[in-house]
C-alpha cells in the first residue's frame, strides 16, 4: 500500500510549487485515528521472551541518544553522560554503547572531547531549540556553530506555527537551508508531534520533512506533552515505508521523550518491524531519544543474566 | 411481576493490593479459597513474581515520602488505621472465623487484639529514637548521637496460621519506623489480608507503603530474598527449615536483614524486637565549643 496519490508522477515535481506541494500535502490519504490506535495497542501486547528478549534490549542500548536537554547541564553533567555512553554498565563490560549523545550547541565541544575515537555520535539540538520561534538567519547560524564544534548530527524543530497555518513552503524552505548548512552532518527534522493536534497533521509534516531532505524524521522534542507515544510513531513509520517504496531511500525514525522502560521500548522495536520492515532494525535507522530508559534497559539485562531482580541502587545516576 | 425473586448473591473478586490500586495478578491467575472446613469461601488472585516485582517498584517510590514524614505523622496513620479497622470489625470478624475455623466470638477477640496492636505501634511512632537512639560519650569536643531510620523496601512472608493477627504484627512494626512494606499473605486463608488492603486504600495511609500480595511465599519468597531493591526480609511465613536457609542464602546477596522463622505467639506481647530489625543507626558527629 502506498499513500501517494495516483496522479503524481514523481516526487520531484510536487516540490516544484508551493500550490503542488500544497496539494500534494493535503491529498496524503487521512490517517484511521482508531486504526492507528487500534493497531499501536495490539502490536504492544506481543510477548518478547528469553533470547529475542536479549537481541531486543541490546538493540535498543544501541539505539539510544542519550539526552540531557536542560538548562542546568554543566560541562561536568556532560562529561559523566559521555562516560556513560561508552561505558553504560560498569559492572558488565559486555553491555553495548549507546548510539549518540544529544545536548544544546554550546556543550557539543565538550561532549565531542570526551567520545573522541569512540564511534559514539555527538547530536545537537539547533534552530531555536525547543520552540524554533526565531528567524532564519539565526537559526542557520545556530546550526553552523553546532556543525562547527564538531556535532554528527543535528536535531532541528520545524515551524509548528507556519505548519498550523499552511505554510508548507515556508516550513520546506526552513528544513532546506538547515540542510544545506548542517553540511555532512546528519539532519533530523523534529516534528513536535504534541502540537501538531492531529495524525493527519504528523503524516503530511512527515511527508514534508523527507521531501525536504530530512535523514530522520523525530517525534517531540520532549519538552512538550504529549511526547512520543506508540500511534505517532507508528504514522511515521507508515509514511517513511512509503517514502522507501516511491524512492528507494532510508528515511529514519527518531521517538523521543517519554519512552523510560524496556517494556515500551521493546513495544516501539516490534512496531517497527511490523510496520517499516527489519531494515529498520537498525541504530542508522531508527533511534531512542532517551536518558532514563537507559538504567531500565540496563537493568532488565542484568536481571536476564543474573536471573535476579537488580535495584536501581546498582546503576549509575544521570 | 413474578414475586418469588431471589436475590442475586454478588461475589466479590478478590485482588492483590499493589501501590495504593487493587489489579488482578499479571499472570492471570487466581485460586481457590476453602474454609477452614474445606467448603469453597472465594476465589483470590494469586499473585506471581511480576506482581512482586511491581510492588517492589511501588514500595521503593512510596519510600520517600513516608520516612520522611514526621514520626508523629506515622503514629497518626497508623492510629488511622486501627480506626478504619474498627468500622469493618464485623467483616474482619467474619473472614477470620471461616479462614481460621474460630467461633464467632474468638473471631472478634482476635480482630480486637489486632486493633490493638496497631494502636500499640502507632504509639511508638515518636517514642522509638528516645529508646533506641542514644547520645554517646566521646573523647573529643563532640556532641555525638545516633538515631534509628528506616532501611527501606521491607519484604514480609507473612505467617500462614494467624492470618489477621499475625499479618497485623509483621507489618505494623515494619512500617511505623518509616519502611515500605511487600507483604505475601497466607496462602490458605487470604481473605482478612485482603480486606487489610482496603482498609489501608481509604485510611491515609499513601499508596505503596503497604503492599498485600494474595499467594504461595515459596513461589515468590526467592523472588524477593534475591531481589536487589529489598533491604529487609522476614520469613516468618516459610514453615520448611530448607526453604528458609535457601531463602537466607538468596538474601546474602544484597546483604539483606533477615528475620528467620521461629515460634511465635501472637497474642502475646511484641516486644521491640520486629521495631528495631528494620532500622539502621546513624551516628553524628557534631563540633561543640568552637
Amino acid at each position: 500500500m502506498t499513500t501517494l496519490d495516483s496522479g503524481v508522477d514523481s516526487l520531484a515535481d510536487v516540490t516544484s510549487s508551493e500550490d503542488r506541494l500544497r496539494r500534494f500535502l493535503l491529498g496524503l490519504p487521512g490517517v484511521d485515528q482508531v486504526g492507528a490506535e487500534a493497531r499501536a495497542a495490539t502490536l504492544s501486547t506481543r510477548s518478547i521472551k528469553t533470547t529475542a528478549k536479549q537481541y531486543a534490549l541490546d538493540l535498543a542500548i544501541q539505539m539510544i541518544d542519550l539526552t540531557t536537554l536542560e538548562g542546568q547541564d554543566t560541562p561536568g553533567k556532560v562529561r559523566a553522560l559521555c562516560a556513560k555512553a561508552k561505558r553504560p554498565d560498569p559492572a558488565d563490560p559486555t553491555a553495548p554503547q549507546v548510539a549518540a549523545v544529544c545536548v544544546y550547541p554550546d556543550l557539543v565541544a565538550t561532549a565531542k572531547r570526551e567520545l573522541q575515537g569512540t564511534g559514539i555520535n555527538v547530536a545537537s539540538v539547533a534552530t531555536a531549540f525547543p520552540s524554533g520561534r526565531s528567524s532564519l538567519a539565526i537559526k542557520i547560524q545556530d546550526t553552523k556553530d553546532a556543525v562547527a564544534s564538531g556535532a554528527d548530527e543535528v536535531d532541528m524543530v520545524i515551524d509548528r506555527g507556519a505548519f498550523l497555518s499552511g505554510r508548507y513552503a515556508m516550513v520546506f524552505d526552513e528544513i532546506a537551508a538547515i540542510r544545506e548548512a548542517a553540511g555532512d552532518a546528519h539532519l533530523k527534522v523534529i516534528l513536535e508531534t504534541g502540537e501538531l493536534v492531529t495524525y493527519d497533521n504528523v503524516r503530511r509534516a512527515s511527508w514534508l520533512a523527507m521531501l525536504a531532505g530530512a535523514d530522520f524524521i523525530k517525534t517531540s522534542t520532549g519538552k512538550v506533552s504529549p511526547a512520543a507515544t506508540l500511534p505517532v510513531t507508528l504514522v511515521m513509520l507508515e509514511a517513511v515505508r512509503d517514502y522507501h517504496e516511491a524512492t528507494g531511500l532510508h528515511i529514519g525514525v527518531k521517538p523521543a521523550g517519554g519512552i523510560r522502560t524496556a517494556k515500551d521500548a521493546i513495544k516501539y522495536l516490534v512496531t517497527v518491524n511490523e510496520t517499516a520492515g527489519p531494515d529498520w532494525l537498525d541504530p542508522e535507522l531508527f533511534r531512542f531519544g532517551a536518558s532514563s530508559l537507559l538504567n531500565d534497559l540496563l537493568m532488565q539485562r542484568t536481571k536476564l543474566a543474573t536471573g535476579h531482580y537488580p535495584g536501581p541502587d546498582y546503576f549509575t545516576l544521570d | 411481576m413474578p414475586t418469588d425473586t431471589q436475590r442475586l448473591e454478588v461475589r466479590k473478586t478478590y485482588k492483590l493490593y499493589i501501590g495504593g490500586a487493587f489489579p488482578r495478578s499479571e499472570s492471570g491467575r487466581s485460586y481457590v479459597v476453602n474454609n477452614a472446613k474445606g467448603k469453597f469461601l472465594a476465589n483470590a488472585s494469586q499473585a506471581s513474581r511480576k506482581d512482586a516485582r511491581d510492588a517492589v517498584v511501588a514500595a521503593r517510590k512510596a519510600f520517600g515520602g513516608w520516612h520522611e514524614r514526621t514520626a508523629y505523622n506515622r503514629g497518626q496513620v497508623l492510629y488511622r488505621i486501627a480506626e478504619v479497622m474498627e468500622g469493618r470489625h464485623q467483616q474482619f470478624s467474619l473472614e477470620v472465623s471461616q479462614s481460621e475455623g474460630l467461633s464467632i466470638s474468638k473471631a472478634r477477640a482476635v480482630v480486637d487484639a489486632s486493633i490493638d496492636r496497631w494502636v500499640w505501634y502507632a504509639g511508638w511512632a515518636d517514642k522509638l529514637a528516645q529508646v533506641v537512639g542514644s547520645s554517646n560519650p566521646v573523647a573529643g569536643p563532640y556532641f555525638d548521637f545516633s538515631l534509628p531510620e528506616a532501611t527501606g523496601v521491607v519484604a514480609v512472608l507473612a505467617p500462614q496460621d494467624s492470618s489477621l493477627l499475625g499479618l497485623t504484627s509483621v507489618i505494623a512494626p515494619a512500617i511505623v519506623s518509616g519502611n515500605t512494606v511487600v507483604a505475601v499473605s497466607s496462602f490458605e486463608r487470604p481473605l482478612p489480608a485482603v480486606t487489610l488492603g482496603e482498609v489501608m486504600a481509604t485510611s491515609d495511609v499513601p499508596g505503596g507503603v503497604v503492599n498485600l500480595l494474595t499467594g504461595s511465599a515459596s513461589e515468590i519468597g526467592p523472588w524477593l530474598a534475591s531481589h536487589d531493591d529489598v533491604n529487609a526480609i522476614d520469613l516468618c511465613g516459610i514453615t520448611s527449615d530448607d526453604e528458609a536457609r535457601d531463602l537466607e542464602i538468596a538474601a546474602a546477596g544484597n546483604l539483606k536483614r533477615v528475620r528467620r522463622p521461629a515460634e511465635e505467639d501472637w497474642s502475646a506481647d511484641q516486644g521491640l524486637s520486629r521495631l528495631t530489625q528494620y532500622l539502621e543507626l546513624k551516628t553524628v558527629w557534631h563540633p561543640i565549643g568552637v
